[in-house]
């Protein structure tokens, strides 16, 4: 799952570095993730996973790094996907 | 503090409403800064009453600022918006400076001197978007040195600290951004536009080339993305929805005088413009409905920060913005067809040419189709809240 969102990450989400340099809990905004980006990379993931995120885990926090995005998914892709 | 007639926060705001009222045409025709509005302000101790007691303020609630705003627009745009743009600042330092020695020091000497705070957070090259910078702060040992080019710092010569954004260091995304508090003395300012314009013209929101050295400390500790999410977005649509919503509360009163005026010559007979006041007053209830349920949203998310950065308060905000820049044209475009010549030629007790043209700044600063980009862009995951609960 990890490795979906950060190929997701690497092509929405226009960070000046590449994907790969970033840390699991790296800040995203702080390596350069924008509000309209970080919208695409919803869009990405909702579309990968078959998912749509509640409004609830529509915040800042919810995507502040690959771990912060990968809980967030896990919440919602339910205990098949996430028992992998 | 001696205030011994009225001294509830109303009373202190129509106070200083009456002395913005007496200058206002004159801020206006020669585009100067509304020094003797702002001296009131001080006078009545209104720039610290955001400010928490215990730091000398009179922990003002947003409502309640807005209220102030929204008297001070009814006489006079400029010195409302400078007011509103001073709190929206302190907003920052309240919201993300308690917690901090230096900031916390600041806020005391804010309500103590009654200092007026000025932003710098345009530049030249960012193309208006307020969460970018090109500048970046410079960190050697415990001082930090910035030099900005900065288009436009609204009241920059009058005010006695100026909180601007740069990139966070030499090396940072032009999205990882702090806000730094430089007080007077820790800046030169070397002027590089003139603010010469339609209306709002007392605001002398001119540009300059700052250049600034302070201990690192005056670094706000929080990345500015959170201080732009948490506080200043919301706090600027609010503010600046109140101050414009005062702007036609006074002209649909100059509008209303001159309907009832022609009620009274002609009893009997309804004035023609009586219908149009009706719709205005329609318009006026719409724009005072956005404000408040804004207001209430905000004060509602206050503590949750994770509510001040979700998506839903984000659109509601712009919604409000949107909302009232609209409509308060259509709303001083009515008292204008109402009064009729009276209106349009300055000098009269019905002129509404000056809210007119300060008016027409609403729908600028953030432009409305920057805001509409950013709401479409959420809407695309985000589903609108419909609750009438709230």
């Amino acid at each position: 799952m990890k490795q979906k969102i950060r190929d997701i990450l690497g092509k929405h989400g226009g960070l000046p570095v590449p994907v790969e340099t970033l840390a699991d809990d790296a800040d995203l905004y702080a390596a350069g993730l924008s509000s309209f980006a970080s919208v695409q990379v919803m869009l990405g993931i909702e579309e990968a996973f078959d998912v749509e995120f509640p409004d609830n885990l529509l915040n800042r926090k919810s995507f502040q790094s690959v771990d912060a995005i990968t809980r967030a998914v896990s919440s919602l892709v339910g205990n098949a996907e996430a028992a992998e | 503090m001696t205030l011994t007639v009225g001294s509830s926060l109303a009373e202190r705001a129509e106070r200083v409403s009456a002395v913005a009222a007496v200058h206002a045409d004159d801020v206006d025709v020669k585009g100067r800064f509304p020094r003797e509005a702002v001296d009131a302000m001080i006078a009545e101790r209104l720039l610290s009453i955001q400010i928490p007691a215990a730091l000398g303020g009179e922990d003002a609630s947003l409502s309640q600022i807005a209220e102030v705003c929204s008297l001070l627009g009814q006489s006079c745009s400029a010195a409302a918006m400078v007011f509103a743009m001073h709190h929206i600042k302190l907003s920052s330092l309240v919201s993300h400076g308690a917690g901090d020695a230096w900031h916390s020091a600041f806020m005391r000497r804010v309500s103590d001197e009654q200092l007026l705070l000025a932003s710098a957070t345009t530049e030249g090259g960012i193309g208006g978007n307020l969460r970018n910078s090109i500048c970046a702060i410079e960190i050697e040992g415990d001082t930090c040195r910035l030099t900005k080019d900065a288009t436009v710092i609204s009241y920059g010569a009058h005010a006695d600290a100026i909180l601007i954004t740069s990139r966070a260091h030499a090396d940072a995304a032009s999205t990882d951004q702090v806000m730094t508090v430089f007080t007077k003395d820790q800046y030169t300012l070397e002027q590089t536009h003139v603010w010469d314009t339609l209306g709002m013209r007392g605001t002398c929101s001119d540009g300059w080339l700052f250049k600034g050295e302070a201990p690192k400390e005056q670094i706000l500790p929080k990345p500015f993305a959170e201080i732009a999410a948490q506080s200043m977005l919301a706090t600027s649509h609010l503010l600046w929805s109140a101050v414009w919503y005062g702007i036609a509360v006074n002209a649909v009163a100059r509008a209303q005088a001159f309907v009832r005026a022609a009620a009274r010559k002609s009893p009997g007979q309804t004035p023609p413009g009586a219908l149009r006041l009706a719709e205005a007053s329609n318009l006026l209830q719409l724009v005072k409905s956005n404000t408040i349920a804004g207001l209430r949203e905000y004060e509602a998310a206050k503590a949750d920060p994770d509510r001040l950065s979700s998506m839903g308060f984000a659109v509601a905000m712009n919604n409000v913005k949107i909302a009232s820049s609209e409509t308060i044209l259509a709303i001083i475009n009515q008292a204008m067809l109402i009064v009729g010549i009276m209106g349009y030629k300055n000098g009269t007790p019905f002129s509404i040419g000056r809210h007119l043209r300060d008016a027409h700044s609403a729908q600028l600063m953030i432009s409305n189709d920057r805001i509409l980009g950013n709401t479409s862009n959420l809407l695309l995951v985000h589903k609108q809240d419909t609750s009438l609960i709230g």
